[in-house]
């Protein structure tokens, strides 16, 4: 998580502009050249940060007589050379180090910052006093006078820096602590932090204070042994250890333990806290609920001071940290209050977990946000509750318990807020017989609901009865799930009373319901070991807060989401349109109208450089049959190539009736074609071959003379089969006949007697007499010389690719000589 | 063989020196190429096979029992729980291969069969422009394709219904999707998966236009296909692979989420397309001036 915060702060530094960024850099070198500092890790090009370490003594305790030296690191404002300087605490059990990620971000956005280690832990001496006014808020005054004499803090005033304070739970309690005591904190920013710890230890939900309330025992187990070592209570004040002891053994606090919690409360000072406030809390977090933050915020604002709240989705609980977003959000607020930059936060934010990113594997969290901060309670709707009254029981010595929540539990939550309760299934939450469930009607529209939901129970049974109220989320099949994994502890007398749930941010789908939950027993709270059973029912609907006014933005799309199809779409017009042959040629001579086909200057180079054909020119005329002869690879089927449009030819062209032959040039339709053999879809019968080839030209069938193409194939039956079956001659036959199909002008056949016995040799020479005796015009390549001569009128002779002989038969043939032996001569091969 | 061979010799040429008869426009009309291709062997098994698919699968289910959780949530998790989980599985086991495969196939072997057979060289002189040639055989192998993607969902949601029963889809991170709701959503999946496929489809077009071998086309799409997959699991690749033409294929499970998450199909969608784009693109310019020699 901390890289979040190192990505954002790049940004920033990009954003600086080159000349503040060089000063920034140039700053650091001479700082460098200084030497005797110690430096903060600078990766990926940010600015470093330079850290001064120190041991401050100071005086404290109820009569100031108690010396203690705190270990403190000041974090140099990078960029100015006087700034306004931020007082960063630690969190319980943690020391002045566990803030560097947090101070580092802050000196390089133009601040200075104090971290230290509180009395009783790291390095500094003293024992823990839990932020105590005779303690550690004196500690802190006296910090905030050694603030006042470093020559980067900017001052509002002999003595007086102009001094933001933030941090995190036990760092975040200072801060309001101290701003409750001392005038000279201007702005302050608590994060995961308390209002009142006898509420936070001994919770009521029906708000009858902590008195009669139930023990939070594991956490305050937690709180109070984490440092445990030596002594029970490690470096806490023996009477604070004391405190504790008592307490935990009875189960419930005194009047001296209440008092001495209310000590080290903010809310002991609630009405002189009167700076402007960022709390900050978290949604996974039962040790110090959002009802905590919301009392602080609600304290500040009494005092006329503005507050901006936040809910994000982690806490003491665990969830995500959302470093990068609470570094940035902190930020902007001391920019605003402490430096009078940008337009600070927005009064209200909720982080949402919006999803699962399927290619990080991430949750995403989306804040949403509000311009007033409408409090625990706003729009309350009431939803009708159902459930008669029904009987639990406490088992006796308080187990087995129901689990809510657990430190650590906290990232469930954030799943169970996605899908309403993945693990619902697999997490033992409710103990049998320890549960009464009330549901409401399935939800008609989702519901968002913000805030802490309120209802009225009806308890019958013994004593004061420890109950659990919780929150769930029901989906359609009827499984239920915690919404948020806190429970509301309360403890009432026989009768009816109001129970406030926890506060949360959650939405409920459409469809779902919510579910009231009341337990006997809860992991985290003592309950008593006494075997009982009370009634419990409900006589209120539960009144669901709501604001609606949180709207949340989603994350943009990166921008090329839109610009790289866009682009793709450009390069690809690019691609189609580009590249075209130019060609001033007209299509079109008049003069040639009547000529079936005439061949200019036909040149066409292979790209291996074997040059198929070269500078062929010769004229076919109405009426013709022509033949086209010479030796393999004289470039006979290579020409054909080009006049069907197959080949682009490199110099030279083509003309059927006076237009001139490009691929797909429509003169083409009034050319019949058989070249290099036959082309069929084989899984097709011979029939559909044709009916298909002809209805793929696209002209009507009663143009395509079928019968008689029919007839010249001579198939009979086997026009039915599939072509697959066919033989070398039955699909030669049936490539004719479709090259005759809609009996073109212009006939080209290559080598069509091949796989022809005699009779049908015979017969296709007189078809093709029969159909250029017609008007049409026929173009026959064969190798089959004695073919040629007895079905053709004239004949162009090839060789190598060049024309070398054209004209009628008899004039190349000469008197008395066969084709035959005028071929070999003319390709000079033959003897004379 | 006593043809008369008279034919209509009356009628004029067309000034655009066409025969009679012949119109540009209605060259290979598509309904034509949809049954040159229909009556293929290929086309039947491959459709066979998309269809039988969700019935062993039933069967499967059937015979194994139902699935266990085994720790991470997943679809194959709650496939037997209703006809649109069991649809949404059969999407999901394909997605990857089977339906890569199919679109291969009906995009790749297009042009390259018709080059193998030799029957390209007879369209083209029909003639056939071979812009429209390829525009024709485009939509219709697009359209074969995309009933691919389609058959597979719908016959596993009959599959399911007759299976599992028809209800709310629950979702493998938890909770449940009322039925209309579930449609909808089933819509998006559906017509995200189409266009993911939409690149390979493109691939396997500019090689089936480029080679005369329709395996080669359909084998070299598909080759490619498992090659950026191989890239996509390289982690080390950090963002690179986010333009991967695979690693979005399935992002569609984002719309199986409580809300849908549209940063996944977005981009996937903004890939596959600005791919496809190109690939056709060079396809068209490549068969434009390409000889025909096969």
């Amino acid at each position: 998580m901390r890289l979040g915060g190192a990505g954002r702060l790049r940004k920033r530094w990009e954003r600086a502009g080159r000349a503040k960024r060089w000063t920034a850099a140039g700053g650091a070198v001479v700082v460098l050249a200084g030497g005797g500092l110690l430096w903060g890790a600078a990766a990926g090009g940010e600015p470093s940060v330079t850290a001064l370490q120190q041991r401050i003594d100071v005086l404290d305790g109820p009569k100031d007589d108690q010396k203690v030296t705190l270990d403190t690191t000041f974090y140099r404002p990078v960029g100015r050379a006087k700034a306004p300087v931020i007082l960063l605490g630690h969190g319980f059990g943690g020391t002045k180090d566990e803030v560097k990620g947090d101070a580092e971000a802050l000196a390089r956005a133009g601040y200075g910052v104090l971290a230290w280690s509180a009395r009783g832990f790291g390095k500094s001496t003293g024992e823990i006093a839990l932020n105590s006014p005779d303690y550690e808020v004196k500690d802190v005054r006296q910090l905030i006078d050694w603030l006042a004499k470093r020559p980067e803090v900017q001052l509002d005033g002999p003595g007086d820096p102009r001094l933001g304070m933030t941090g995190e739970s036990y760092g975040g309690a200072i801060a309001l602590l101290t701003a409750g005591h001392d005038r000279r904190v201007d702005a302050i920013a608590p994060r995961i932090t308390w209002n009142d710890l006898p509420q936070v230890f001994f919770p009521d939900a029906t708000g009858a204070g902590p008195a009669n309330g139930v023990f939070k025992k594991l956490w305050a187990g937690l709180f109070f042994t984490s440092e445990s070592g030596e002594t029970a209570c490690g470096r806490f004040l023996p009477s604070l250890c004391d405190m504790y002891q008592r307490v935990a053994e009875n189960g419930k606090p005194d009047a001296a333990a209440i008092e001495i919690l209310r000590r080290s409360s903010p809310s002991a000072v609630a009405g002189q806290i009167k700076v402007p406030a960022l709390i900050v809390q978290g949604q996974s977090d039962s040790l110090f609920p959002l009802d905590q933050g919301d009392a602080n915020a609600r304290a500040i604002a009494r005092n006329g001071a503005p507050v901006s709240t936040v809910w994000y989705q982690g806490g003491h609980d665990g969830g995500a940290e959302e470093t990068s977003r609470l570094r940035g959000l902190v930020r902007d607020f001391f920019d605003q209050r402490l430096d009078s930059k940008g337009g600070g936060d927005p009064a209200f934010t909720v982080t949402r977990a919006g999803g699962i990113d399927s290619s990080t594997q991430q949750v995403t969290v989306e804040p949403a946000t509000a311009g007033a901060y409408p409090g625990l309670n706003a729009n309350p709707r009431t939803l009708p509750l159902s459930g008669r009254e029904q009987t639990i029981h406490n088992p006796a010595g308080g187990s087995p318990t129901s689990i809510s929540a657990l430190p650590g539990l906290g990232a469930l939550g954030s799943l169970g807020d996605l899908g309403g309760g993945a693990l619902g299934g697999q997490f033992p939450v409710d103990m049998p017989g320890q549960a009464a469930t009330f549901d409401t009607r399935p939800l008609s529209e989702p519901l968002q609901l913000t805030g802490a939901a309120t209802v009225r129970i009806k308890v019958t049974g013994d004593g004061d009865v420890p109950l659990f109220a919780k929150l769930y989320d029901v989906g359609p099949s009827g499984q239920g799930s915690p919404a948020r994994r806190i429970a509301a502890p309360l403890r009432t007398k026989a009768g009816e009373a109001t129970v406030t749930l926890p506060a949360m941010d959650y939405r409920f789908d459409r469809g779902h319901r919510l579910r009231l939950v009341l337990t006997t027993t809860d992991m985290g709270f003592a309950t008593p070991a006494k075997p009982a059973s009370y009634k419990v029912a409900a006589v209120s609907g539960l009144t669901v807060p709501t604001v609606p006014a949180l709207r949340t933005q989603a994350a943009p799309l990166p921008a090329w989401v839109w610009a790289l199809p866009l682009a793709a779409l450009a390069v690809a017009a690019g691609i189609v349109l580009t590249g075209r042959r130019r060609d001033t040629t007209p299509e079109f001579d008049p003069e040639l109208a009547d000529v079936p086909l005439q061949i200019t200057g036909l040149t066409k180079a292979y790209s291996n450089g074997h040059r198929a054909v070269s500078d062929l020119s010769f004229r076919v005329e109405k009426g013709q049959v022509l033949g086209l002869l010479g030796p393999n690879g004289a470039g006979k089927t290579t020409s054909l190539r080009m006049l069907m449009g197959l080949i682009l030819p490199d110099a030279g062209e083509i003309r059927i009736f006076g237009h001139r032959v490009t691929p797909g040039a429509p003169v083409l339709s009034r050319l019949g074609s058989f070249v290099e053999g036959p082309g069929f879809l084989p899984h097709l019968s011979g029939r559909d071959n044709l009916d298909l080839y002809w209805r793929a030209i696209g002209r009507r069938p009663d143009e395509a003379h079928l019968d008689e193409a029919l007839e010249i194939a001579g198939l009979g039956a086997a026009l039915e089969r599939a072509v697959r079956t066919y033989s070398q001659g039955m699909r030669q036959r049936l490539a004719i006949a479709q090259a005759m199909l809609g009996l073109p002008d212009l006939l080209v056949l290559d080598e069509p007697t091949n796989g022809l016995d005699p009779p049908q040799i015979r017969e296709m020479r007189e078809v093709l007499v029969r159909y250029a005796a017609a008007g049409r015009t026929v173009i026959v390549s064969s190798h089959l010389l004695a073919e040629v001569e007895q079905s053709c009128t004239h004949a162009v002779v090839m060789s190598r690719g060049h024309q070398v002989a054209a004209g009628p038969v008899a004039e190349i043939t000469g008197a008395g000589r066969r084709l035959e032996d005028a071929f070999l001569e003319i390709i000079g091969e033959g003897t004379p | 063989m006593t043809a008369t061979l008279n034919g209509d010799r009356g009628r004029a040429a067309r000034p655009d020196g066409g025969a009679p008869g012949y119109d540009v426009r209605r060259t290979l009309p598509l309904r034509v190429e949809v049954v040159r291709q229909w009556r293929r062997r290929r086309t039947l098994v491959a459709f066979a096979i998309l269809l039988v698919l969700p019935w062993v699968l039933v069967a499967a289910f059937k015979l194994g029992g139902d699935p266990e959780p085994d720790g991470f949530p997943s679809l194959v998790d709650v496939a037997t729980a209703s006809a649109m989980n069991f649809a949404l599985f059969a999407l999901f086991v394909s997605t990857g291969f089977l339906l890569v495969v199919a679109v291969a196939l009906f995009c790749g072997d297009t042009v390259a069969s018709e080059a193998g057979w030799s029957s390209l060289r007879y369209l083209l002189a029909a003639p056939v422009p071979r812009a429209r040639l390829l525009r024709q055989k485009l939509i219709v192998a697009l359209g074969y394709a995309a009933v691919a993607v389609l058959v597979l969902p719908l016959m596993s949601l009959l599959a399911g219904t007759v299976a599992f029963g028809w209800g709310e889809v629950e979702l493998p991170t938890g909770g449940e999707v009322a039925v209309g709701t579930a449609l909808g959503r089933m819509g998006i999946i559906i017509g995200y998966a189409l266009v993911s496929q939409l690149v390979v489809a493109a691939l396997a077009f500019l090689l089936s236009v480029t080679t005369d071998s329709p395996l080669g086309a359909v084998g070299g799409a598909v080759g490619l296909v498992i090659v950026s997959n191989i890239l996509d699991a390289v982690t080390a690749l950090g963002s690179w692979r986010d333009f991967l033409p695979t690693h979005w294929m399935y992002s569609w499970m984002d719309a199986l989420q409580p809300q849908i998450q549209w940063t996944g199909m977005a981009k996937g969608a903004a890939i596959s397309v600005a791919y496809a784009a190109i690939l056709f693109a060079l396809a068209f310019r490549r068969f434009r001036s390409r000889d025909v020699v096969s």
